[in-house]
């Protein structure tokens, strides 16, 4: 396996110069990998992990997650219809899902009067969209990885030990 | 009439020298907030899986608060026979072979107090883990170090141990892969080694705690080689695998009059281990498998990283087979293991342990703990770099 994919997979917090020295490479290999990955599309791009419960971080701090039930188009079954709302620059993620419903959808704005209105005039009027419910995230303790609440991390050790 | 205390201290006791690892604990101590990186613990960075700490909570919600049998619980003891069994590939019987103790430094204690007779010697190969002459001496038996050497890679060799071997020597004392040097033993060495037990009518006590961090090859571990199950007590503990350190949990397993005997010291000095603890490890056996193999993943990828950047660096530096300890041989330098450490840690703030606190054999060298992350790695690589460029200008 392409070693800098292995330690994406793995660690994931790496910046490109640890990547570098932990796979034993040149910064300017990691790079590489790391645009053969981006051709490949396996590797899309990196993104901040915010704890957007901050004041200070609370630009786009309302986030729901619908799910929508759809019906199927003859040919393109439920793909195009999820790639028509995959467009949406307020949607964060879209994933067809088992049970339910068809598609879980993660949306993002600057208020809650927006993504309302986002899901009550561009979502639902969508042809082949049946029925949405919407759940407002009220409060995030784990995202992406990252604990938001306590300090499980810190290193309690003594500093030199047998 | 003197009114010094000491002299109500124990002959014995007083003339055990203090662990070398204290004096420069206390040095390391008082850099305390100068932004201190310590290639000096000897334990996991990583908190023990979230699984098995809830099993722990819920054994105290459960109201799992009492004694348990002195051996330990049963279904704990099933579970190492199934593991044991497994993955080292030798039986012992839950029932009268395995006893649960508090950390393998128990066993440890309580194999030399039930086997040693004051007098009696036991062979154990330096640099080691620094307990290890302590332990021997307060059993009242006498120790004999075996060196290892960085040419062998730190591998225990038959020839070694022929040549230090002594008569009335009645035991040996094995680990490996070994703290601090990363050293290990193949099977081809272990059998020698055996045979030489064999020979030499040896009982061995090996300490295999760090066999899960076993990076290159597979770990052998001597109790399963042919005839040696009857004269091993095979000791083996949660901390490293699982990150359980601070739950002080092991066991030893052995032939069964053997395990009973450790018994007797066991449930008149500590009754048992403790109940939660031992929850915890059921748990960790039953289901703690995927993170024990990330870790070790984690570790590998991290010594790999150390041991390069220490070669590049100019410090001759083995790739330890397994445990989370490099042992680079610093005498490239032109400084001694103890000045280099002291200079490293005033210097550039690096705390790493001179190699003599784990015997004579560990002179010209130190131990630097890779279980830290890589940002921490990197950053001392970086800083041991720049201390040696130092002492070259």
């Amino acid at each position: 396996m392409n070693p800098v994919l292995k330690l994406l997979i793995d660690g994931g917090s790496l910046t490109v110069a640890q990547l570098a020295q932990v796979a034993g490479l040149s910064v300017a290999e990691v790079e590489q990998h790391l645009e053969q990955l981006k051709k490949d599309k396996i590797f899309l791009g990196w993104r901040p992990v915010l704890d957007l419960s901050h004041e200070a971080a609370a630009a786009a701090a309302v986030q729901a997650v619908i799910e929508v039930k759809l019906t199927p188009e003859r040919g393109g079954g439920f793909n195009r219809l999820a790639e028509r709302i995959s467009r949406f620059d307020e949607v964060e993620s879209c994933h067809l899902m088992s049970g339910g419903y068809d598609l879980l959808v993660f949306v993002k704005g600057p208020s809650l009067q927006k993504v309302a209105a986002f899901v009550s005039e561009r979502l639902s009027t969508i042809e082949g969209v049946l029925s949405t419910s919407t759940h407002f995230l009220l409060r995030t303790y784990k995202e992406q990885g990252f604990m938001l609440a306590g300090d499980p991390g810190r290193d309690a050790r003594l500093n030199v030990v047998a | 009439m003197s009114t010094d205390p000491q002299r109500w201290v124990a002959g014995h006791v007083a003339a055990l020298p203090k662990s070398g690892i204290r004096d420069f604990f206390e040095l390391v101590s008082k850099l305390k907030g100068q932004d201190v990186i310590s290639l000096g613990v000897g334990e996991p960075d990583f908190v023990t899986p979230w699984h098995i700490r809830k099993a722990a909570i819920t054994a105290i919600e459960d109201g799992k608060t009492c004694y348990t049998s002195n051996l330990g619980l049963l279904e704990l003891r099933r579970a190492i026979a199934d593991y044991v069994g497994t993955h080292f590939g030798v039986g012992y019987r839950p029932d009268d072979q395995i006893i649960v103790t508090v950390g393998v430094s128990e066993a440890l204690d309580l194999a030399f107090r039930a086997f040693c007779n004051p007098g009696d010697k036991v062979m154990y190969h330096q640099p080691c883990y620094v307990s290890y002459h302590p332990s021997i001496a307060l059993a009242h038996a006498q120790g004999i170090a075996v060196p290892t050497y960085a040419k062998d890679n730190f591998a225990l060799t038959a020839d070694t141990l022929r040549a230090a071997w002594q008569p009335g020597a009645k035991l040996l004392m094995l680990n490996l892969p070994c703290n601090p040097t990363g050293g290990t033993c193949d099977r081809a060495q272990l059998e020698q080694i055996a045979a030489f037990c064999r020979e030499k009518d040896l009982l061995v006590l090996s300490d295999e705690i760090y066999s899960e961090l076993t990076f290159d090859g597979t770990h052998t571990s001597i109790a399963s080689l042919p005839g040696m199950a009857e004269r091993t007590i095979f000791l083996h503990g949660f901390s490293k695998a699982f990150a359980m350190t601070g739950w002080r949990i092991g066991y030893a397993c052995g032939p069964a009059p053997l395990i009973d005997a450790m018994m007797k010291v066991h449930q008149y000095s500590m009754m048992c281990a403790s109940i939660i603890a031992q929850e915890a490890a059921i748990e960790a056996l039953r289901n703690g498998w995927d993170a024990v193999v990330q870790m070790r993943e984690e570790y590998h990828r991290r010594r790999d990283l150390v041991v390069r950047r220490f070669n590049a660096a100019g410090l001759r530096c083995h790739a330890p087979r397994g445990s989370f300890y490099a042992f680079p041989d610093i005498t490239a330098t032109g400084q001694g293991e103890g000045d280099f450490a002291v200079g490293l840690l005033k210097q550039e703030k690096v705390a790493v342990v001179p190699g003599t606190a784990f015997g004579p054999g560990g002179r010209g060298h130190v131990r630097a703990c890779f279980a830290t992350g890589y940002e921490q790695l990197i950053t001392a690589c970086d800083r041991i770099d720049r201390y040696i460029q130092s002492l070259r200008s």
